[in-house]
């Protein structure tokens, strides 16, 4: 299964949770996963934007990238710029 | 030539890639041809204006607009009440996520005025003149409020409240009381503690930072005229026209498609154009008058009432072992949001550690809310700040172990495999490059003379990608009309040109560059985060393969031969099976097209992925007037990872514009207000951004570490070059005068007073 590194922030938002295995094959599988297992996390999900690194390569609003059973993901703020 | 080793990578000899031809909008831009926001003219168009508010802090309890709305030749008044009030609930626009409440409030204050020069109402007339009677004969009742600019005051229990349903996100439990901290945002990883007992030597420092304007020399303007039946057009100047329709068509209740926004050329933006200010009040005017309704904002209301980048107050700590290993960083970011919050503490907050390969660290940031302008974007947002604060103290703490900046930064520079400080492992960065090029450079062992210093520091930013779109289109001629939807800043109408004429291989004159309004495309996110030569260049590279594609098969169809014979070489379709060799030009196959199947379009739309992070490193020399505390800068060198180059000429020039832009970031910009939240200097005379005999000759050299993730190997490079310049000047004026600077800006005056505190010890 993949795994998921929270740090800072989101992991108190997942009550302390800093390495989570998730079964799922794509970025919306994902957020869907986490939101069901880390209801206080969820909001936060819906409300900011984030971006899942997969593997260190960052995607932004993209819910279809592959994840693959070794994946090392982090979610992380969106990033827009200046 | 590319990285052959890389799959990604085109691998071709590259012949336009690279050069440093004249840019297409050049001759346009320097004969004053050229048509920015203020330059659109419609018949019977009328002046619109804004009334701003006095106050910095004040409850508008009434607003009273009946003489205005009489006076001869008034056509239009509104207030917050021609736009639509929305709930607190962050909405998808485009590709951001926007609290649209506090937006519709920012463009027109309700409730309050949250700061000098908030508009209150606005007036279409059918001339200046009138248009300024009219904003003076409107009647406000303001009760005026205590304010607060500062953060630390702000972050106080019983500092003034400017919102009073604002509970702070990010901390458990939530507060049960508003305050004016809108977030709290932490990263990192490791033991702090156990890092910082390993170390040898520790600096701890606080410092400060004042908000800074983008700059911008043009100021916003825009021409909106919205018809009796809603259908809506509007010109302006923007880094995103897809983006202020979103805004646009929310804050006036109209369908995204009745709006049709065309962005002019922009002078200047550097983030502080992606957003909306006087746009939806001159929709909102036109509709109620149901004539053309042109605005500009003066340099004063820029000033006053346009975002800067934060203030903001910071605190970090590092410590390192003797043999020069840092051992664990921790920083406290405290950001002014402006009125509103949002701030960009949270990519600082990613940013401060991010050049360093640490095993311990934490950033712990705020978002704060203080009566001052919302803030916007500002090139590379948040990481200027926090990284001046942590580049100044890795350059103490390398004095202290005896080490040279570079060598302590080389022995703890991210690299590929890097675990970040905001959590992903690193792909393939060029910092260490860098960090090489710049010890070698000749700068780097010039001889210095009495009141002089050098200070050196590195810089990380992220870079974007995001939607975007793009459209070749094949004349009869064989030329090329390229439709792109992303604002040319800084010279990307040259760059994606010749992307295109490098994959079709034709003449880049035969490129004809076009940036389309919104009904030209579909969606294209902003020109912003560094994106458009990584993101759009993405996107004509797949257009352009897409007319290739398209071609071969009108060659196979013409010859009569599978499609897999026909190759695609140097702009010519070439029969690669048996029997008699055949070409046929691209300029041939398009004078056929009609004959062969119809007009040949290339298409893309995608959501581009995997920019990659650009680093550098820079140098400077400064030279310190002991009598006056004036700061001269005399030498400066740019270094950066560009990934690679398209068009050199082009990546220097954003290197040295965010080089002057960091200069007049750490010597002499601020905003000055008085006790009761007056802007003091809201003009170019007394907020002095640096001109050109404030500097020397930009130097600068371009380290190319392919981005595998683009077919060129392209990184942005618009954002990073203005993250180090502060903490390399910062260390250059403190090896000058033997003094540890920590508040910017280093004007004359602060310079002055600490070399005397120093000399009276």
């Amino acid at each position: 299964m993949a795994r998921l590194i929270l740090d800072g922030s989101l992991r108190q938002l997942a009550g302390g949770d800093s390495v989570v295995e998730v079964d799922v094959q794509n970025v919306k599988q994902l957020l869907r996963t986490l939101s069901e297992r880390y209801p206080a996390l969820a909001p936060h999900l819906e409300q900011d934007s984030f971006a899942i690194a997969i593997d260190g390569e960052i995607f932004q609003d993209v819910w279809f990238a592959p994840i693959a059973p070794d994946s090392e993901i982090h979610l992380i703020p969106a990033i827009r710029g200046g | 030539m590319n990285d052959m080793t890389n799959p990604n990578l085109v691998a071709r000899e590259l012949k336009i890639v690279g050069t440093r031809p004249l840019r297409p909008d050049g001759a346009d831009k320097v004969t004053g041809r050229a048509k920015f926001g203020a330059d659109m003219h419609l018949p019977n168009m009328l002046v619109g204006r804004v009334l701003r508010s006095p106050h910095a802090h004040a409850r508008i309890r009434s607003i009273d607009t009946s003489k205005a709305q009489s006076l001869k030749g008034v056509k239009a008044v509104i207030t917050s009440a021609d736009l639509c009030d929305l709930p607190s609930e962050f909405i998808p626009a485009g590709e951001m996520m926007v609290n649209f409440k506090d937006m519709t409030r920012n463009v027109m204050a309700r409730e309050k005025a949250l700061y000098e020069g908030h508009a209150v109402a606005a007036v279409a007339a059918v001339n200046d003149r009138i248009a300024a009677q009219a904003l003076a004969l409107i009647e406000v009742d303001y009760e005026v409020l205590p304010h607060v600019m500062d953060v630390d005051e702000a972050m106080q229990p019983d500092a003034p409240l400017l919102h009073d349903d604002m509970f702070t996100i990010g901390v458990e439990p939530t507060p049960d009381k508003p305050s004016n901290i809108a977030k709290r945002v932490e990263f990192g990883f490791g033991d702090l503690e156990a890092g910082f007992s390993k170390a040898d030597v520790i600096v701890e420092r606080e410092f400060s930072t004042k908000p800074v304007h983008q700059g911008y020399i043009e100021p916003h303007a825009c021409l909106a005229s919205v018809s009796e039946d809603g259908q809506a057009e509007l010109w302006c100047t923007t880094q995103g026209q897809f983006i202020v329709r979103a805004f646009c068509a929310k804050l006036l209740g109209m369908e995204v498609s009745q709006l049709r926004v065309t962005a002019s050329e922009i002078g200047g933006g550097f983030g502080g154009k992606t957003v909306v200010y006087i746009e939806p009040l001159a929709l909102a005017l036109s509709r109620k008058a149901c004539k053309p309704v042109k605005m500009v904002m003066s340099r004063t209301e820029v000033l006053q009432a346009s975002g800067p980048t934060s203030g903001a107050r910071i605190r970090v700590k590092v410590g390192a072992t003797k043999d020069g290993r840092i051992t664990a960083g921790d920083a406290l970011l405290k950001y002014q949001a402006g009125a509103f919050q949002g701030s960009p503490v949270q990519p600082g907050a990613m940013c401060a550690f991010a050049p360093y390969d640490l095993e311990n660290v934490r950033i712990v940031g705020f978002d704060i809310v203080v009566n001052r302008p919302k803030v916007a974007a500002y090139r590379a947002p948040g990481g200027p700040i926090a990284e001046f604060a942590v580049e100044s103290v890795i350059d103490e703490v390398a004095m202290k172990i005896g080490l040279d900046p570079i060598e302590f930064r080389l022995k703890n520079a991210a690299q590929e495999g890097t675990r970040a400080p905001y959590g992903p492992k690193l792909g393939p960065i060029g910092l260490v490059q860098t960090l090489q090029a710049a010890r070698a450079h000749a700068h780097y062992s010039a001889p210095l003379k009495a009141n002089q210093g050098r200070g050196v520091a590195s810089g990380f930013w992220f870079n974007i990608g995001g939607e975007t779109c793009a459209s070749l289109n094949l004349g009869e001629d064989g030329s090329v009309a390229m439709v792109v939807g992303t604002p040319d800043i800084g010279g990307s109408r040259a760059s994606l040109s010749m992307m295109a004429a490098e994959e079709l291989g034709i003449s880049l004159e035969h490129i004809h560059p076009i940036v389309g309004d919104t009904s030209a495309l579909g969606f294209n996110f902003l020109t912003g985060g560094s994106r458009v030569t990584f993101s759009s260049g993405m996107a004509v590279v797949q257009a352009a393969r897409d007319v290739i594609e398209q071609l071969r098969e009108r060659a196979s169809k013409i010859w009569e031969v599978p499609l897999a014979d026909v190759e695609w070489v140097e702009g010519h379709a070439r029969c690669a099976g048996p029997g008699e060799a055949r070409s046929l030009s691209l300029a041939e196959l398009a004078r056929t097209a009609g004959k062969t199947g119809g007009p040949i379009i290339g298409n893309a739309a995608i959501n581009a992925t995997g920019a990659g992070p650009s680093l550098a490193t820079h140098l400077v020399d400064v030279e310190v007037d002991p009598e006056t505390g004036k700061v001269t800068i005399l030498r400066y060198t740019a270094i950066q990872d560009a990934g690679k180059a398209i068009h050199p000429a082009y990546v220097e020039g954003q290197m040295q514009g965010g080089a002057v832009q960091g200069i007049g970031w750490a010597l002499n910009e601020e905003y000055i207000y008085d006790d009761k939240g007056h802007l003091l200097n809201p003009g170019f005379l007394d907020y002095r951004i640096p001109v050109c005999s404030d500097v020397p000759m930009i130097d600068t050299v371009i380290v190319e570490v392919p981005n595998p993730n683009h077919p060129y190997g392209v990184r942005g490079v618009g954002e990073t070059p203005i993250v180090p310049p502060m903490g390399a000047i910062a260390n250059a004026v403190s090896h000058a005068t033997g003094v540890r600077f920590t508040d910017l800006p280093m004007s004359p005056p602060r310079v002055l007073a600490a070399i005397d505190a120093q000399q009276s010890q």
